[in-house]
């Protein structure tokens, strides 16, 4: 699923300097199932930017809604009542649901409380982990399921590097957490698989044009669009 | 600087099989404890979400707690562990807006323990009384929500 | 003959190879270069010049090069895939066949994480083996990696490193394989203190006949202090440094004597790869101690440097 972090309080409070009259705008799906953004986290976050415009004696009006999904024009239909009472929303949907709200909601003034930061799964309950890089080019038919685009941290396609040491890359998480070193689990994963002439072809360069490298993508279904 | 003039109005979360059933010895135990603490009865501290503990906050309470089984003895299992995480998840917050993290707490407690019950009520009170009205209180006026709001949040329920 | 430079005429005609390293300053004052060229000119083969080395940024790899071999220093330019794009390698290596430098090592390029611009998007177009190949098609076929002919082709020596100590072990000597398939023509490996470990991929690696196909170098780091020693094996990853060694290093005194012991250390170990049957050359990185080279290569019985036609 899409995930996303909520931004530190004090940048919210930056953001929302001067701003008395605001909506918190959760969306039940994605950020809803990361436990970043939905409902239950709007009503939370809207209840701590009171306590906090409270304690330092300023006057706020700030509430919270949320939609069933807010990269829906539909699902927007249905908070856009709310939305109309409020000059400035703040929304904790992805940066997708975001600026489907910037866009319909032309007159409001639609802030992230979010970032969202990846294609993630998880791993374990309350773990998330990215998965996918949207390359627009999956090859992981090639590499036993696991994504080298996103996986490794040089994206190599022909991996490893002289980094890998005990199945650990050589880059660490921003609190000093081990990442696997994605080519050692290919590595294993096609050995058990009795690939191993895979692991000797020479994969050739990517073609990034397919990603977003190459520009916003687009995608239609001519068959299901209306007649 | 504490404000040692005013009375702490706090909000306590107490679980029916233990915290609620400790209170009510404490009452037929003719033990003194503060009348600042307000009850409102949970089936289970696990009911407890972090927004019933901002809430209580927001709607001027000086100090809330939530009161429940002793460690291993829920009767739930586990719901007073769930309430222990998410009162110390709710401190951070606290943290994070500027408001003193001493003001949640995490109380257990048996059923047969009406002194404990007792004592925690004149500590968690005493504490708040030392820290001074909470700072939404503004100029120090009284609790501004009456509790029901908040309890329409969870199960209400006034000792007798 | 792929490019006639120093370093493969040494090796065609059956020398065994020395080249060390030479980091270029964080600075634009060439000079540095320039007296690290006239120090090691004459001493070794060929020098490594490193190109934004641990993801700091330094003077680049390309006009560096250039100012070694003004100064008498064949040098072999490096190129990360961190930094650019297959276009920008590709323009750089026509760049560099211009100003007539032949050896190239193509590297993945240590993370940007390690250097002094952590913030920097990584560019990781291509990675070491799709660049080796891009290389070798630009001085085989002629082509750019998009199929054009190129007109005057780049005379490149291609050169890549491979770490015998990293993992998973069981697969270093096929990633060595699939190098050479992709058409390097020497390489240089990560420094080594564990030698039977060393050995032992050799062996590995003579089982597939490889250094029959590339010329290997062994690389080697002198050590310039018991401190060094016991850095390079608690706190780098992937290093192998034995106790032993760390041991007699810290039996000696700190300062002169120490670095002396390192010296000798490195001495002694060059000899006893020169021994190992498949080992091509020795590649010293002297980091920051490119004082300490001429005497090691001395030391070590291979001065002066054959002179090759």
């Amino acid at each position: 699923m899409i995930t996303a972090e909520r931004k530190p309080l004090d940048e919210l409070l930056a953001m929302l300097e001067g701003k008395d009259k605001v909506l918190v705008a959760g969306c039940d799906t994605c950020v809803a199932v990361c436990l970043t953004g939905g409902e239950k986290e709007a009503e939370i976050l809207a209840s701590e930017l009171r306590i906090k415009a409270k304690a330092d004696g300023r006057s706020v009006q700030i509430e919270h809604t949320s939609a069933i999904r807010q990269c829906e024009w539909e699902y927007l239909d249905m908070i856009a009542g709310k939305v109309a009472e409020f000059p400035v929303v703040l929304s904790m949907a992805c940066g997708i649901g975001i600026q489907s709200m910037a866009e319909k909601f032309a007159d409001t003034y639609v802030l992230p409380a979010v970032n969202t930061n990846m294609l993630g799964m998880p791993q374990e309950h309350a773990v998330w982990l990215e998965r996918c890089g949207a390359c627009g080019d999956c090859v992981l038919a090639d590499t036993g399921g696991i994504c080298p685009v996103v996986r490794c941290s040089k994206s190599l396609m022909n991996g490893p590097c002289g980094g890998s040491h005990a199945g650990l890359c050589e880059v660490t998480g921003p609190n000093k957490e081990e990442i696997p070193c994605a080519w050692a689990l290919i590595y294993d994963k096609l050995m058990a698989q009795g690939r191993q002439e895979k692991l000797m072809e020479i994969t050739p360069p990517k073609d990034w044009s397919k990603s977003s490298s190459g520009g916003p993508r687009k995608m239609v279904r001519e068959e299901a669009k209306p007649v | 600087m504490a404000d040692h003039d005013f009375e702490p109005e706090i909000i306590v979360f107490a679980c029916h099989y233990c915290a609620y059933a400790a209170a009510d010895l404490a009452g037929s135990m003719r033990l003194q404890y503060p009348t600042n603490i307000r009850m409102i009865k949970l089936p289970c501290t696990g009911k407890l979400e972090i927004i019933h503990l901002l809430k209580a906050l927001e709607a001027g309470a000086d100090g809330v707690y939530a009161a429940g089984c002793m460690e291993g003895e829920c009767h739930y299992l586990k719901g007073n562990l769930w309430a222990r995480k998410r009162v110390e998840y709710a401190k951070t917050l606290l943290v994070e807006l500027g408001i003193e993290p001493e003001r949640v707490e995490m109380y257990n407690m048996s059923s047969a323990m009406g002194a404990r019950f007792a004592e925690v009520a004149n500590e968690f009170t005493e504490r708040i009384r030392q820290l001074g009205p909470s700072p939404l209180r503004g100029d120090g006026a009284a609790l501004d929500v009456v509790p029901a709001t908040v309890a329409a949040t969870a199960e209400e329920g006034q000792p007798t | 003959m792929k490019s006639g430079s120093n370093l493969e005429k040494i090796f065609e005609a059956g020398k065994f190879a020395v080249t060390a390293e030479c980091g270029p300053p964080k600075s634009a004052d060439g000079n540095v270069i320039v007296d690290k060229a006239k120090l090691l000119s004459g001493v070794v083969d060929a020098a490594n010049i490193t190109d934004n080395q641990t993801a700091v940024v330094r003077l680049c790899s390309m006009v560096s090069a250039h100012l070694a071999a003004d100064n008498g220093l064949e040098p072999i330019m490096q190129m990360t895939c961190r930094d650019r794009n297959r276009l920008a390698m590709q323009a750089d290596i026509l760049g560099a066949a211009a100003l007539g430098i032949k050896n190239i090592l193509c590297l993945t390029g240590d993370h940007g994480c390690f250097g002094n611009h952590p913030q920097a998007k990584g560019v990781f177009d291509l990675d070491s083996i799709q660049l080796i190949r891009m290389y070798k098609n630009m001085r085989d076929e002629k082509i750019f990696d998009c199929g054009e002919e190129i007109s005057v082709a780049p005379q490149l020596y291609i050169g890549c490193a491979e770490n015998p100590f990293a993992d998973p072990f069981e697969f270093r000597a096929l990633r060595l394989q699939k190098k050479v398939n992709a058409g390097v023509d020497f390489i240089q490996t990560q420094c080594i203190f564990n030698i039977p470990k060393f050995k032992k991929w050799m062996e590995e690696v003579r089982a597939l006949g490889l250094h029959k196909e590339v010329r290997i170098m062994a690389g080697l780091t002198p050590l310039k202090g018991a401190g060094m020693a016991k850095y390079m094996k608690n706190f780098v990853p992937g290093m192998d440094v034995p106790d032993e060694i760390v041991e007699r290093m810290a039996a000696v005194e700190k300062g002169e004597p120490q670095q002396a012991e390192g010296k000798k250390i490195a001495v002694e170990m060059i000899k006893e790869l020169a021994e190992v049957e498949g080992v091509a050359g020795v590649h010293i990185m002297a980091v920051e101690w490119e004082i300490a080279v001429p005497e090691i290569v001395a030391a070590a019985g291979l001065s002066p440097r054959p002179a090759v036609a």
